[in-house]
């Protein structure tokens, strides 16, 4: 059986939170949830953690101890030291002593943790804090690992530590799932589904992603006219329109994942 | 024209704890620079003097030609990550407080925050908050902005809109100064400074920064097996897409790690600002 989400509808209070998203959670791999702030990926990193119920659509998990999960807030305890979080969690799960020394030994290596092994969770950095929050996450070997925004505010070093950590984990065989609002990160994942709104924007392999806009995608200096869709990169506009006419003066580029999904957000909204 | 921010040969040291050592940056007018470096490399330190909120132990900060000071800081715009606003007050009572400190006349209104003006700040989502101390640090037109992790959070519209305010002011003269952990915020900069251990150890444009780095790329075959073998050979590789990266290593290397192995295609391309900074900041 594969797992995943079909047609997933979720209302927070009285507000509709998720609209007929589908996302396949497959082994060995990466898929990146992207969209900015109340897009709906908290929400649908707590669908996969089974933190809260959904109304409509299909949703197939692992057994409950076969998920581990990272909320946004990391999920560490800022009163036990780094290595009582991680035993804690093996205890939770009932590993045996010899299993849980060579766990945590070995996730304390892999997240650069073994200095900060005896301090305090209210004492690391944002950065720390992630990595604990994911090596937590990962104490069980689980088969799913749903990881909330692991990466905000985290700076570049500890984000690629992450990121290989993450790696590694799926190398393993682990269904990894991650919501992200930065796109060179979802850019590196197997697939992208870019939600903004409950809706699913696009979905796809990074590079179905990249060509999913038909028609060129234009750079110029100037301003561009009004009927196309316009977006600011660097010292310069992007643009793209409906018939694919370029602005006077425009070099068309090799657009990215900000461009792509900027245009199809862009012509979603219709304007 | 003259720089609207001199920092020149900046220390600053909190007990045994050396935030930064010898640190020089330059912001001209109508520039933006961004700002990088790892948690605690010393940017907030670096803000913090630069906007006279902290004496620095030695070194010469310049801010349109004066001390940082309240005369100054009246000519500075400055978004904290936090954002800085009142969460009770709405929003435009926000603009209005803020405006009075500046002694300005309150902003025009923004249209994309008309139908929010009299909600509480503290109840609107986190992007239109962003817009909202945007527009309150924008308001007394200052020749100065310094942003902290302008973007973080917000969604590929928000980002756009909000680098379309940041690109106006700059054109209209102001200065920018921008933190930031995120390669697609540094991409946006016309200048970058790089901060490790309160020293700078790269600065330029992207390109410069980048260099020489390449890294290389390996596509096809079983890509635990091919991870294993990366990291037998003591190299470092991670995934991306559906095959692999391999950082701080040559072509050769890699290909030496993975020679046996049948249908892959191994490419060295240009690294990324993301693996030039890892690079630069562990060496």
């Amino acid at each position: 059986m594969s797992w995943g989400v079909w047609g997933l509808g979720v209302s927070i209070g009285s507000r509709p939170a998720l609209h007929e998203i589908d996302l396949d959670v497959v082994p060995g791999s990466i898929a990146a949830i992207v969209g900015g702030d109340g897009a709906g990926k908290s929400t649908l990193a707590r669908v996969l953690g089974r933190l809260i119920p959904f109304e409509s659509g299909k949703v197939v998990l692992p057994e409950r101890p076969a998920v581990g999960y990272q909320p946004a807030s990391s999920g560490s305890w800022p009163d036990l030291t780094v290595s009582e979080n991680l035993q804690f969690v093996a205890d939770a799960h009932r590993l045996d002593a010899a299993e849980k020394s060579r766990r945590l030994d070995g996730l304390l290596a892999a997240t650069g943790l073994e200095a900060a092994r005896d301090r305090l969770g209210a004492q690391l950095s944002g950065g720390m804090r992630q990595k604990l929050g994911v090596a937590m996450a990962l104490v069980a070997r689980p088969e799913m690992l749903v990881l909330d925004e692991p990466t905000t505010g985290v700076d570049p070093v500890s984000r690629f530590e992450l990121w290989r950590l993450i790696s590694r984990s799926a190398a393993e065989g682990t269904a990894v799932v991650m919501t992200t609002t930065y796109l060179d990160e979802a850019a590196r994942a197997s697939f992208v589904l870019a939600i903004e709104a409950g809706v699913e924007i696009v979905s796809g392999a990074p590079e179905e992603i990249l060509d999913s806009v038909r028609g060129p995608i234009w750079s110029t200096s100037q301003l561009p006219p009004d009927m196309s869709h316009r977006w600011r990169r660097g010292s310069q506009w992007h643009s793209w329109s409906e018939d694919g006419s370029s602005p006077s003066g425009a070099k068309q580029v090799e657009p990215d994942l900000t461009d792509i999904l900027t245009a199809r957000t862009l012509m979603r909204q219709g304007r | 024209m003259s720089n609207l921010a001199i920092i020149d040969g900046l220390h600053k040291s909190f007990g045994d704890v050396a935030a930064l050592r010898g640190v020089d940056l330059e912001v001209g007018p109508g520039e933006i620079v961004g700002l990088l470096g790892a948690n605690g490399a010393g940017k907030t330190t670096l803000i913090r003097c630069l906007l006279g909120l902290i004496l620095p132990d030695s070194g010469r900060v310049s801010v349109m030609g004066l001390a940082p000071g309240r005369d100054v800081l009246r000519r500075v715009g400055y978004v904290p990550q936090g954002l800085g606003l009142y969460t009770d007050l709405t929003v435009s009572e926000n603009l209005e407080f803020q405006s009075g400190v500046y002694g300005v006349a309150e902003p025009d209104s923004i249209s994309s925050l008309l139908p929010v003006m009299d909600q509480a700040v503290g109840r609107l989502s986190h992007g239109i908050q962003r817009r909202v101390a945007f527009a309150a640090a924008l308001s007394h037109q200052p020749e100065l902005l310094v942003l902290d992790e302008p973007t973080s959070g917000v969604g590929v519209l928000g980002r756009a809109g909000l680098w379309e305010t940041i690109r106006d002011a700059s054109a209209g003269g102001a200065g920018v100064l921008v933190t930031t952990h995120h390669l697609e915020e540094a991409e946006q900069c016309d200048r970058l400074v790089m901060l490790a251990d309160g020293v700078v150890v790269a600065e330029g444009t992207l390109v410069e920064i980048i260099g020489p780095r390449t890294a290389v790329t390996v596509a096809g075959g079983d890509q635990a097996r091919n991870m294993d073998l990366i990291t037998e050979a003591g190299l470092v590789g991670s995934f991306a897409g559906t095959g692999l990266r391999v950082v701080g290593a040559g072509i050769d290397r890699v290909v030496a790690a993975l020679g046996n192995e049948a249908g892959l295609t191994i490419h060295e391309q240009p690294a990324t600002l993301e693996e030039a900074f890892v690079d630069l900041v562990t060496a």
